[in-house]
């Protein structure tokens, strides 16, 4: 699905990652590891098209891009990425209105499926951290791209929502779709076909374990 | 529904933007209330003689439209800039200038449109008489959305700043000053009985101008102020 070639990024001409290379596969997950500070996000938001590339090749199904195409991506970061004073229901009304609707789902069967059923209309604002969690993990339910990227994915879940992440990973990939995950943690092991690409500062060369089938249940 | 269209990405874009002036509309008010006051600021400082404030009125008028239009410039853009919901609309399949235009658009509804609708009784706390009333709604209608997209192109350009503070102020206010000249200068016009159509129909080819370069340029500085 996506390959990429020699990919670097630099920030006032110091390096942050790369160069890289790595492909990932429909029906497959990228696990991108690494310590603190090794570049995992700026690699996720200069795939996403939020940052610029100091160089490097992108193929999207085989063709050569700038970048990724809008409509091929899901995104979900740091940031909830929803206003906090609208109900989960209207916040995700919108984002269906801004990124499309994946087939036979709607966004109240994607709360329900992230948990939040019961909380449709209350502000996001006034839900825990994990459910925040949740809601922006209901955007990946609704999105119709075949490729997410996501960033520390696990973080604030407890350990019902890390099996809610795993749950969507393996729908996701079951459906052909792919993902590109960041993690710090070697909790992160969702039961579908993943690679590694460790993320040094040291080594700049990527170093791509083929983990293969590596079937876990969390 | 499948893949979002353009007018489904703008419907969503302003409902949205709508239902959260909506949600807190005590905010959204606030700039009425400004202008209101300043407003009000004018007959006490300057005494009740009748002429002296119907010949400031426009100005007056002007003025507090001016400085109410600066509120929540600010927050316009840094709000989703902070919770990612920026992120996700520069990720849209669609035009990020088409939302930010929605956006702008929003905003002047929210925080232009009361305060034309209240400004016959702004016209009246300051004796303007009723055959300028016509000029001044005028100008208002024409040339508030014209301030909210200079403004808005500039609250853009400041969006990576963690606050922005006074700059923004300072930003923007040069750049209203020709709008403010037609603008009062219409009314005033009108009120010495000369030609104040011309004024207005200026305005109004700047507002055609900067409605199809204003969200363009803001989505471009968003781009690059956007860390």
């Amino acid at each position: 699905m996506l390959a990429v070639a020699r990919l670097r990024f630099d920030r006032n001409d110091e390096r942050v990652f790369g160069p890289l290379d790595f492909v990932v596969r429909a029906g497959e997950a990228l696990l991108v590891t690494g310590g603190n500070g090794v570049g995992k996000t700026t690699l996720l938001r200069v795939l996403a098209g939020l940052l610029r590339a100091g160089e490097g090749q992108l193929q999207w199904h085989g063709e050569p891009c700038d970048s990724l195409p809008a409509d091929g991506i899901a995104f979900v970061g740091h940031l909830p990425g929803h206003k906090a004073d609208l109900g989960g229901i209207d916040n995700l009304r919108f984002a269906v209105g801004l990124h499309g609707c994946r087939h036979g789902v709607s966004p109240i069967t994607a709360l329900a499926g992230v948990g939040l059923a019961g909380f449709e209309e209350v502000p996001a604002g006034r839900l825990s951290a994990g459910q925040r969690k949740r809601l922006a993990l209901a955007r990946l339910l609704l999105s119709p791209a075949p490729l997410w990227l996501l960033d520390e994915p696990y973080a604030n879940l407890d350990r019902d929502g890390i099996t809610l992440v795993d749950r969507l990973l393996a729908m996701h990939l079951g459906e052909g779709g792919a993902a590109l995950i960041t993690t710090h943690g070697a909790y992160a092991a969702p039961p579908v076909r993943a690679r590694e690409l460790l993320l040094d500062t040291q080594i700049p060369d990527p170093h791509d374990l083929n983990r293969g089938d590596a079937v876990e249940s969390a | 529904m499948n893949t979002p269209t353009l007018p489904r990405a703008a419907g969503a874009m302003l409902a949205r933007d709508l239902r959260l002036a909506w949600r807190r509309r005590g905010d959204t008010l606030q700039p009425l209330l400004f202008a209101v006051l300043v407003v009000a600021m004018f007959p006490l400082a300057l005494g009740s003689e009748r002429a002296r404030l119907a010949m400031l009125a426009p100005g007056a008028i002007w003025v507090a439209a001016l400085l109410a239009s600066l509120q929540g410039l600010d927050a316009l853009f840094r709000s989703d800039a902070e919770d990612g919901s920026l992120e996700q609309q520069l990720l849209a399949p669609v035009p990020l200038s088409l939302l930010l235009a929605c956006r702008m658009l929003a905003h002047w509804l929210t925080g232009s449109l009361p305060l034309i609708l209240i400004a016959p009784v702004l016209a009246q706390l300051l004796f303007l008489p009723n055959y300028l009333l016509a000029p001044l709604l005028l100008s208002l209608l024409v040339g508030t959305p014209l301030l909210v997209l200079l403004g808005s192109t500039v609250a853009a350009l400041t969006v990576g700043m963690r606050r922005s503070g006074m700059l923004l102020p300072l930003l923007a206010l040069p750049l209203y000053v020709p709008v403010l000249v037609f603008g009062a200068g219409s009314v005033m016009a009108a009120a010495q009985g000369q030609d104040w159509l011309g004024a207005v129909l200026l305005l109004a080819a700047g507002l055609a101008l900067a409605v199809v370069l204003a969200p363009l340029a803001a989505a471009a500085a968003i781009r690059i102020a956007l860390p």
